[in-house]
């Protein structure tokens, strides 16, 4: 009876979290599906929810018509360019804060972390201008060089509260057994940081790939990527929904993909470490 | 165990880091500060003189302003409200035994990394829109007439939207805070005989707390600055109704090309994103030290 009991709340929980669970996903499952319609089918009414012909029509015609392999390459080389090079500045800095604490190291993360508030719009014009004046204006470079700053701040703090993880007992032990420092880097510390760090670089492509304020503003045809590439089927072409919606499912697939596997580091990332 | 040299090294590592996010504070910053007080309009070059607070007065008292003011409180607010309620339940749902919990963790997570462009467009031309959208077929379907959302209740619509983009967040950082509530106190209220609502109310919501507040802060500061997802939508209107402050000054300084005027709503917006951020950086430096 016990039991029976229990599988009958069980039940319910699940029915419930799967319906809702499913209905905040749908407008993604949607669009998917909308993607290989027919633009007739893609308006039908009532609508088509699987008895439709599937074509890849508006595949071809996205990829033919519009240089998206352009805006997707903008979009790689953006995203993965500037979390590299936001790793490298980051690393040293993470590192040293971590193992060589000073007086002041809380002050200085504290103040790192508070670039991060700067609200985008205080500073638009004089990027604008310097971009404009230094012909960095809808260049990949420019962009890389502002998303590396605005993520700055969050790769630090991701790296740094991944470094605090690494006991200081075990360089401690390595020394005693007569590890050089290079030695101690290469095969103690590397090893045990570069879970921390794959966890930055992937939650970190995600949050620049994503990007829609400076990626929108700075760019025009040549640098657009694919966020800014979407936003120019805002009118009228967005209605044509097949197109739409290929065109959609191709930006964000690469990256709902990524996302699924970073769920545990987006909750330490994104809240600087408070909530684990 | 820290060594001069190794302090000296130490240094040297962090001062990269340090220097280009200084440089990268204080540099626009201040332009935008010195360019708040000039009259300097992008159409006509050379023609910038200093005129003091002249910007500041004119931004405080346009009537644009006070809109744009209240749409990003009743924006915050709503996604706000919306987010944590949403969230607090989601995770208590989801924090129970069931079959395929995984799946549904990836179902509900999706949103969140939707790029915001393709989150408000898909909203806007697939189920908001009045002809073909799913809603206009929905309406159609229960005999009532369908309803414009963008045209009517602009602000409203984009609030549902960008809280659709935020609701797996606050849902992830608050299931995340409830793993670690303590089983034992929850059964040794249960023994006690304390209903389902008041272990809720004095257990489980004052263990949330904290991961509440972080999930408010945070989403605050992001949600000061929403833009693409207006841009896309409603560009703003019909008229301010669905202008924030972000939106008002882009519109200002790169549609109107008023460099002083946008200028000095940025500084407003810097200010007013301030008194938040003062306040999560107090939370946040209380973690670091415990």
């Amino acid at each position: 009876m016990q039991t029976a009991l229990f599988d009958h709340k069980k039940a319910l929980v699940t029915v419930c979290a799967w319906a809702i669970g499913l209905a905040i996903f749908f407008p993604i499952l949607w669009t998917i599906l909308t993607g290989f319609k027919t633009e007739a089918d893609a308006i039908a009414s009532p609508p088509l929810f699987m008895g439709f012909d599937w074509t890849l029509e508006n595949y071809n015609e996205v990829l033919e018509r519009s240089n998206y392999f352009r805006h997707f390459m903008n979009s790689v080389v953006i995203s993965v360019g500037s979390t590299l090079l936001g790793l490298l500045i980051a690393i040293p800095a993470a590192w040293a804060m971590a193992f060589v604490p000073a007086k002041h190291t809380k002050d200085i993360l504290m103040w790192m972390l508070s670039t991060k508030m700067l609200p985008p719009v205080g500073v638009l014009i004089p990027i604008y201008l310097m971009f404009r004046d230094g012909g960095l204006l809808d260049t990949r470079s420019g962009l890389v060089l502002v998303l590396t700053m605005i993520n700055l701040p969050i790769i630090i703090w991701m790296l740094y509260t991944y470094f605090k993880e690494i006991p200081g007992e075990i360089l401690e032990a390595a020394r005693m057994d007569g590890a050089t420092l290079w030695s101690e880097i290469v095969y103690v510390l590397t090893p045990m940081a570069v879970p921390g760090i794959a966890s930055t670089l992937l939650l970190n492509v995600i949050l620049a790939w994503n990007e829609a304020f400076w990626t929108l503003n700075l760019t025009a045809a040549e640098a657009a990527p694919l966020t800014a590439f979407i936003a120019s089927y805002s009118s009228p072409e967005g209605l044509f929904y097949a197109k739409l919606s290929a065109a959609s499912t191709m930006a964000i697939a690469p990256i709902l993909i990524m996302g699924w596997f970073s769920q545990k580091q987006l909750v330490r990332g994104l809240t600087f470490g408070a909530v684990k | 165990m820290a060594t001069d040299h190794s302090r000296i090294a130490a240094r040297l590592m962090i001062s990269p880091a340090v220097l280009l996010l200084l440089g990268w504070m204080v540099v626009p910053l201040s332009m935008t500060i010195y360019f708040s007080f000039l009259s300097y309009n992008l159409l006509s070059p050379g023609t910038e003189e200093w005129i003091g607070l002249v910007n500041y007065e004119f931004f405080l008292t346009d009537p644009a302003f006070f809109a744009a003011l209240g749409n990003t409180l009743l924006l915050v607010g709503g996604v706000l409200l919306i987010t944590i309620v949403g969230g607090v339940g989601l995770a208590l749902l989801l924090d129970q035994p069931m079959w395929g919990q995984g799946i549904v963790r990836i179902l509900m997570i999706a949103p969140f990394f939707v790029m915001p462009t393709v989150s408000a467009l898909v909203w806007k031309n697939m189920f908001m829109n009045p002809v073909n959208g799913l809603f206009a077929h929905l309406a159609k379907f229960l005999g009532v007439a369908p309803f414009d959302f963008l045209a009517h209740a602009p602000l409203f619509s984009v609030v549902i939207i960008v809280a659709w983009q935020w609701l797996p967040f606050s849902t992830l950082i608050l299931l995340t805070a409830m793993q670690s509530l303590d089983q034992e106190q929850l059964e040794a209220a249960k023994m006690d005989g304390a209903k389902k609502f008041r272990r809720f109310f004095h257990i489980v919501l004052p263990h949330l707390s904290r991961a509440i507040t972080v999930v408010i802060l945070i989403q605050t500061i992001f949600l000061l600055s929403i833009f693409a997802e207006i841009l896309v939508t409603t560009n703003g209107g019909p008229g301010y109704a669905s202008t924030n402050i972000t939106y008002l000054v882009y519109a200002q300084s790169l549609l109107q090309f008023d460099v002083g005027g946008g200028s000095a709503g940025g500084i407003i917006a810097v200010i007013l994103a301030n008194i938040v951020a003062v306040f999560l950086m107090r939370m946040i430096g209380k973690n670091l030290e415990a």
